[in-house]
């Protein structure tokens, strides 16, 4: 007993200590932490790093890498980050970044600016203007290098469109003549969901960004004023928007709210509404094609034969007359790092040319530097790359700041709203702009 | 008195760095507008979280849905059940006995998250129950149309087997005489149950009720796993809620502040519990 007792006893002593001594690395030799998602079947930036990793050692002697992939949902990641990052024993040297949390990490103080060492570095004038400002904050610094980005479009199954005697390539130019092939494809083909945009807080981020913001966006209006600094509550766009929504889930042009709102409904999509043609229209990411690939998850041999390509129309078809939403990662370098140095030497060499360039191609990732997207081998790559990549010149970014989470979920809530015919959308408009105020301060909303 | 005490020293000091530590950590956080991220400052901000909370309707929706879920899935659903089936065990033949507990134990041993997933996949759109309900023409995602009472099946058929396990052990300590006694006095079954049995358990059920009472207020996972506290915030019962301010939109201290509420209201589920019994005893 007494034994156990003094055990006890000393593991209490020694425990913490030997806690303390594990997190620090002052062996003589650096070690550059990385911290990443893996998950699911997104490994491609997994095999990346550790390739990157092993390139580095070689190049740097005496330093090692230390990867730390996250095995996390894309949210559960954003926290275990968070997590990471508070504390300097766990806060890592460089860490994978999306863009939209990047101006809430700076101002958590999580990430260093890096524009001193991006001015010595030859490749950042290969990286397009649009692609520089995703991690540029409020402060107009530079937190992160971008890895690629991410366009959406509509998806339809041509097949299914020759069923209902509609020609291909299908090119609607405004939101009316969506909604009257949809109503078309339910007519002439029953048993198929005619058209889908998620909604919903089951869909979480994918119904904000893929649903209502590429409505939204394609309207007059916005979600945030940027040279007034407001969140835009109640907006003629974002009425039209949300009636979009009632249009297509009260017709039955989408799928039942009851489908819709289960949690996997996503997943669902990809790997079986999609491939067996039980989906005529799809509005959603350049990614998609991934799960189709002999390594994805689903493979689908012939989804480039069967599956077209639409750009998103702009409401009545207003210049430019098309839309898209991006969203995008950055390697950053972090604020508690103690050799930027070496953290930036790590993003430069897991960024140059040939780096990138397999990793958007193993990711279906949309290239921002100029010689990468010029690169044969890209282009080669994937045959939807070329028309996401045009969609650049079009698209539009979130407004990265802290409160975009919680405005996010109010948007899937009034959605949902709407889709289940609880509200009209004019009311959900009002407690939208209600809830904003809530979320985000009444003196910061317009 | 020094040499009687020490060897609880390592004892306590455990308690202090892991229990105490992390509880007075959270009620100071629950003052205060900590986040995960998106400020670097820490302030104290007094009541501010409470008064929000009060007049958050989420909030106060999520702690109906809560008081709900413990009612009917715990005070009213677990511990009839485990008590209907302890006493329906009892005096039966060694082989029934041991197949219905094991039944339900399995039940009980089962990971959270794997029963969650069970009932999900039992409910759903295409799930079990609506390929066994389809010859009659029902056809629906019971997820999506009784989301409460599809979790507060779920969490009565998972957490019976607690119940049942301290019932069982309660009955055993029943001395056959005193009902045999009452038999033979012309008592009916009902009246055994009602005069004898249970002022004789009472205190078993007593503290059942607390424990399953605690349990299931902090339920998280199987509700998660489920309906994800969907559709809309039809099932969002607090721990979901405070897990959505704390991990979806950052705010610790928020969530903390919510947590500290739970605290209180399983404190008074507790100070009403010992109150009955004083009352009985009275």
């Amino acid at each position: 007993m007494r034994r156990i007792v003094t055990f006890t006893a000393l593991s209490v002593l020694i425990l913490p200590a030997a806690a303390a001594c594990d997190s620090s690395t002052g062996d003589g030799g650096k070690t550059v932490t990385v911290a990443y998602q893996k998950f699911g079947a997104f490994t491609q930036m997994d095999d990346q790093m550790k390739k990157v990793k092993s390139q580095y050692e070689a190049a740097h002697p005496g330093s090692t890498v230390k990867l730390v992939p996250i095995e996390a949902a894309e949210n559960d990641y954003y926290t275990k980050l968070s997590l990471m990052n508070r504390s300097a024993n766990t806060a890592p040297d460089v860490m994978y970044e999306d863009t939209f949390l990047v101006n809430t990490d700076i101002a958590a103080g999580f990430l260093a600016p890096i524009d001193d060492h991006l001015a010595k570095w030859p490749d950042w004038s290969q990286f397009t203007d649009a692609s520089k400002t995703a991690a540029k904050a409020l402060d107009g610094k530079t937190y992160g290098v971008p890895m690629g980005t991410d366009t959406r479009a509509l998806w339809y199954n041509k097949d299914l469109f020759a069923q209902a005697g509609i020609t291909v390539p299908w090119e609607p130019k405004t939101w009316d003549d969506i909604l009257a092939t949809a109503r078309t494809l339910k007519a002439k083909l029953p048993g198929v969901i005619p058209l889908n945009v998620y909604s919903g807080k089951a869909a979480g981020e994918a119904a904000t960004m893929q649903g209502l913001e590429m409505l939204l966006y394609g309207t007059q209006d916005t979600l945030y004023d940027d040279a007034a600094k407001k969140w835009i509550g109640s907006s003629p766009g974002m009425l039209d928007s949300l009636g979009f929504i009632k249009t297509i889930y009260g017709e039955g042009l989408a799928p039942t709210p009851q489908d819709a709102l289960d949690p996997n409904f996503g997943s669902r999509l990809s790997t079986e509404l999609l491939p067996g043609g039980k989906l005529a229209i799809a509005l959603d990411g350049s990614w998609q094609s991934g799960t189709w690939l002999p390594t994805g998850s689903k493979p689908w041999p012939q989804w480039n034969t069967v599956l077209g390509l639409a750009a998103m129309p702009t409401q009545k078809g207003q210049a430019p007359g098309r839309t898209s939403m991006s969203g995008g990662w950055v390697l950053s370098v972090g604020s508690k790092s103690k050799d930027k140095q070496a953290a930036f030497d790590f993003v430069s060499l897991a960024l140059n040319k040939d780096n990138t360039l397999a990793y958007d191609i193993a990711a279906s990732q949309i290239a921002e530097r100029a010689d990468v997207a010029a690169d044969p081998a890209y282009l080669a790559a994937n045959p939807t790359l070329k028309f996401f990549t045009d969609l650049v010149t079009v698209t539009h970014f979130r407004p990265a700041y802290a409160d975009y989470p919680q405005v996010s979920n109010a948007i899937q809530v009034a959605m949902e709203a709407v889709m289940t015919g609880q509200q009209s959308p004019q009311q959900a408009v009002t407690a939208f702009g209600n809830q904003l105020k809530q979320v985000v301060g009444p003196d910061k909303v317009k | 008195m020094l040499r009687r005490f020490t060897p609880l020293l390592p004892a306590v000091a455990l308690l202090l760095v892991f229990f105490a530590g992390p509880m007075l950590w959270s009620v100071y956080t629950a003052f205060t507008d900590m986040a995960l991220t998106g400020s670097v400052s820490v302030d104290f901000v007094g009541a501010d979280n409470f008064t929000r909370m009060a007049q958050d309707p989420a909030f106060l929706h999520s702690l109906l849905l809560t008081l709900v879920f413990v009612v009917g899935s715990a005070v009213i659903g677990q511990n009839t059940l485990g008590l209907l089936i302890a006493l329906l065990l009892r005096g039966r033949g060694r082989a029934s006995r041991t197949v219905v507990t094991g039944l339900i134990i399995a039940a009980w041993a089962v990971p959270e998250t794997v029963a969650g997933f069970c009932w999900y996949a039992f409910l759903y759109r295409t799930g079990t129950l609506n390929q066994l309900l389809q010859h009659f023409g029902v056809q629906q995602n019971w997820l999506y149309t009784t989301p409460m009472l599809a979790v507060i099946l779920a969490n009565v058929w998972r957490g019976t087997a607690f119940s049942m396990l301290v019932y069982s052990a309660a009955l055993s300590d029943v001395p056959p005489e005193l009902v045999e006694a009452a038999q033979v006095d012309g008592a009916s079954a009902w009246q055994r149950l009602r005069h004898i049995t249970l002022p004789m358990i009472r205190r078993s059920i007593v503290s059942n009720l607390m424990l399953i009472t605690l349990q299931t207020l902090a339920a998280f996972g199987l509700i998660y796993v489920m309906t994800g506290g969907g559709p809309g915030n039809a099932s969002q019962t607090t721990p979901l809620y405070m897990y959505q301010q704390s991990f979806k939109f950052y705010q610790l201290g928020y969530g903390t502040a919510m947590a500290l509420v739970l605290l209180l209201i399983g404190g008074l589920f507790s100070l009403i519990y010992l109150r009955l019994i004083k009352l009985e005893d009275g």
